[in-house]
């Protein structure tokens, strides 16, 4: 009986076969519709801060530097990968990508930063048109992000102090 | 030469200690099924133990949170010396959702030091293994820090000064750029 058991255990364990994937020697494929690392493509980013808004752990951060230069960064560390950001970027700026492998030694390695042009209105240096569904969303003005502690900062306002970074145009401020 | 430290220290095997300061248990779930026979870290030694004073690495799932902070604080202590702690998860690399909220302190690294990030929310098994793999010298790491900058305005700014009349007509001197 005993030995009939074990016979059949044997039988069962040799048609099993070998399941354990050679995964560091050989790279798997994701499945459909996998939301990795999002990718942050920088020629069709406007800057509009969307994603920034829409972030719910707040890890893309938002620094105007002056009129003309926003600084957009992503941190990677605390990114869910809800994909919330690419939903609601009007240029389809980013793109969920399929990369997951981003084991690192170095929180920093994750992160990604776009100095971007604002274009700005040629005559009062910021016009806005009537606000779309995406700009009801959105936190106006220019906003003050800490990126030094990488925290999220409710603030902005509706002109910045100092010197324009060209300055053929004077500003009118309200 | 943290590389070398780990490829001398740590080349033969892995003990692993789980410690979970205040997750909401998909990373240790992720962790779980690293360990069967599916995903197998046992071909590279890697060994799940129950207490951390056998354990070379301790793989930290979740926030540092304030209720838990004092224990985890103690876990990495009790470890013997040459030890490395792995970030598991958003929540262990940056505070994930859960970074400002009151009972969070924010990531482990703010109680424990981390050796290795291993960001997603979970993440998967696949990406445990490599981060492991990262640890230990088998595979070079993919991410890079990426910097994008633009140099000049893409659209030339119109100008009083570059307007100039020739005959009737006045001739914007950078129309040729737009």
């Amino acid at each position: 009986m005993s030995l009939l058991s074990k016979l059949k255990e044997t039988l069962v364990c040799l048609k099993a076969g070998r399941v354990t994937l050679p995964y560091p020697a050989r790279s798997r494929p994701v499945p459909p519709n996998f939301r990795g690392r999002p990718i942050f493509d920088a020629a069709k980013c406007i800057g509009c801060a969307g994603c920034a808004n829409n972030c719910p752990a707040h890890e893309i951060l938002v620094f105007d530097v002056c009129q003309e230069v926003r600084i957009l960064k992503y941190l990677g560390r605390r990114c869910t990968y809800c994909g919330r950001c690419a939903d609601v970027c009007p240029e389809k700026a980013i793109t969920m990508s399929l990369e997951f492998e981003t084991g690192t030694d170095r929180i920093g390695d994750l992160q990604q930063r776009l100095d971007l042009f604002m274009s700005t209105c040629q005559r009062c240096g910021r016009c806005f048109k009537e606000p779309s569904l995406l700009e009801q969303l959105q936190q106006k003005g220019y906003r003050f992000d800490d990126l030094q502690n990488e925290r999220w900062v409710f603030r902005s306002q509706s002109y910045l102090e100092g010197e324009p970074a060209a300055d053929d145009i004077t500003i009118e401020l309200d | 030469m943290l590389k070398n430290l780990c490829q001398k220290m740590f080349g033969r095997s892995l003990w692993v200690y789980h410690a979970n300061s205040g997750g909401c248990n998909g990373c240790d779930i992720e962790v779980l099924t690293v360990l069967t026979p599916y995903y197998d870290v046992e071909r590279f030694g890697i060994k799940l133990v129950g207490s951390p004073r056998h354990a070379d690495v301790m793989l930290c799932q979740g926030p540092a949170m304030h209720s838990t902070a004092k224990a985890l604080r103690r876990a990495y202590e009790a470890m013997p010396s040459p030890k490395l702690v792995f970030a598991i998860g958003s929540c262990a690399c940056g505070g994930g959702i859960w970074h400002d909220s009151y009972s969070v302190m924010g990531p482990v690294e703010k109680v424990v030091p981390v050796n290795f990030y291993i960001p997603g929310c979970p993440p998967r098994p696949e990406a445990i293994i490599y981060g492991v793999a990262v640890a230990v010298g088998l595979v070079d790491k993919k991410t890079a820090p990426v910097q994008f900058k633009q140099l000049a305005l893409p659209i030339p700014r119109y100008h009083p000064g570059d307007l100039r009349g020739e005959g009737e007509l006045v001739v914007y001197e950078k129309v040729e750029k737009i």
